[in-house]
């Protein structure tokens, strides 16, 4: 091949992937508020459906998984550390951490009973859009939780959320890097960790 | 307290606050990458531990007894008294930030609320639809340009910022309140803080539990968490940074 056609087939290469994605645009200002409406009917749902703890914390889980894009938040929760995770503890991980997740922030949708979450407004942010809702609990001022939705698994997803611009994900992060410094960097100890506290 | 003394007072901690914003500066680069500043971690940590103890032997166990014990609209009241008596403060804060809207709006609280909501025990003027209002001189050094600082863990106080420690210290002596007559004026809000303080310890104790006691390093959570609200709080935080999701390598997750 010569150099010159090279450098053109590359340069088409580049359009085509430059212009693939915005051809593929799927997430729109509307998908995304409707994706996290619909999350939080299901949350309202579970909260009112006063079941038992720990059978509100499997719907939690299940209300994480269809919602959230899980591989996505448990990349960036092991951070750099994943780098040298076999497949394996990967796979683990995510699992543990699903649970881990389900049971901690459950256990603090339990403040939520009477309260709602109202979709306030879309905005788009490079590639992905940032919804903004306003939660109003029972006998506290209301607050702002902000959702991240992207479409980058090919189906609309949130990957983050901040609540009064404390960043989850982030939060996560910390705190499962302090896990794994008490377990001395072993990424095993730390899957049993967060089993446990699963 | 002989009205001599305040201004004194309020030029040292002004120059106290530059001092304090002077000696401690992060590296712009360093904060946009979203790194903590924490030169000062060793003793902060010494302090977080304390104040732990503090809080699981004293302030958490006042806390939820308190709240068990008081009805809810009682916890409630105590602490829109405590809000009232910090209005007066916050006018003045606002007029240092030109923010003339919301010392008018720190006035009509603090007017409406001392009469018709029983010296503050009622809060009438949300119901006038007198907005919020929330503000202090961390705030008011952060509109005149002074930079965060280092982070700090202050004792029985918690997380702090070099900037904010030095609000917290200014707003404490300039309480315009302390120039009433009554010299009592001066410990009603810190007993009245103090109470507030254990309601909002009793009501959100689940959570704070969580942060204090049941995650694998407590100091490094509490100093995230507090930096990121009080940036958002002050509009001092970077637009949302976040990793792109379409770049982050989540093969095998």
């Amino acid at each position: 091949m010569d150099r010159r056609k090279f450098l053109t087939g590359l340069g088409a290469g580049a359009t085509a992937l430059v212009a693939a994605p915005q051809a593929l645009w799927a997430l729109t200002e509307n998908s995304a508020s409707k994706l996290i409406n619909s999350l939080v009917t299901d949350i309202n749902r579970v909260i009112d459906s006063g079941k038992g703890e720990n059978a509100m914390f499997r719907d939690f889980e299940r209300i994480f998984q269809r919602y959230s894009d899980t591989s996505y938040i448990a990349a960036y929760a092991l951070g750099v550390d994943g780098r040298r995770a076999t497949s394996a503890q990967k796979k683990a991980f995510s699992k543990a951490f699903q649970g881990y997740i389900s049971r901690k922030y459950g256990k603090r949708f339990r403040e939520f009973i009477g309260g709602k979450l109202e979709v306030k407004g879309v905005k788009k942010v490079k590639k992905w859009y940032e919804v903004s809702t306003i939660a109003y609990l029972k006998g506290q001022s209301p607050f702002e939780v902000t959702f991240l939705v992207s479409d980058r698994s090919g189906r609309d997803l949130f990957f983050n959320m901040f609540i009064e611009g404390v960043n989850l994900l982030l939060t996560e992060r910390t705190e499962i890097g302090a896990i794994l410094d008490s377990k001395k960097g072993d990424i095993d100890a730390l899957i049993a960790e967060l089993q446990r506290l699963s | 307290m002989p009205l001599m003394l305040r201004p004194i007072k309020f030029v040292s901690a002004l120059i106290l606050a530059a001092f304090a914003a002077g000696c401690a500066t992060q590296d712009p680069v360093a904060r946009a990458s979203g790194e903590v500043f924490d030169p000062y971690e060793r003793t902060n940590r010494t302090i977080h531990a304390f104040n732990r103890g503090v809080d699981r032997l004293a302030f958490r166990p006042a806390s939820k007894g308190y709240v068990k014990i008081v009805p809810a609209p009682m916890v409630t009241s105590f602490s829109y008294f405590a809000e009232n008596l910090s209005m007066p403060g916050q006018m003045v804060n606002a007029l240092l930030q030109g923010d003339l809207r919301t010392a008018g709006n720190a006035f009509s609280r603090f007017v409406i609320n001392s009469t018709v909501g029983f010296a503050g025990l009622a809060d009438p003027a949300t119901e006038f639809q007198v907005p919020q209002v929330d503000t202090d001189f961390g705030e008011t050094l952060h509109k005149w340009g002074v930079g965060e600082g280092a982070y700090v863990e202050l004792p029985l106080l918690g997380p702090s910022t070099s900037r904010d420690a030095v609000g917290v210290a200014v707003d404490f002596f300039t309480n315009p309140l302390g120039y009433a007559e009554q010299n009592t004026a001066d410990n009603i809000t810190i007993y009245a803080e103090i109470v507030r303080r254990m309601g909002d310890r009793g009501n959100y104790s689940d959570t704070i539990d969580s942060i204090l006691y049941e995650s694998a390093d407590s100091y490094a959570q509490s100093r995230l968490i507090y930096l990121q609200n009080r940036r958002f709080e002050l509009g001092d935080g970077e637009e949302i940074q976040e990793i792109d999701p379409f770049e982050l390598n989540t093969e095998g997750f």
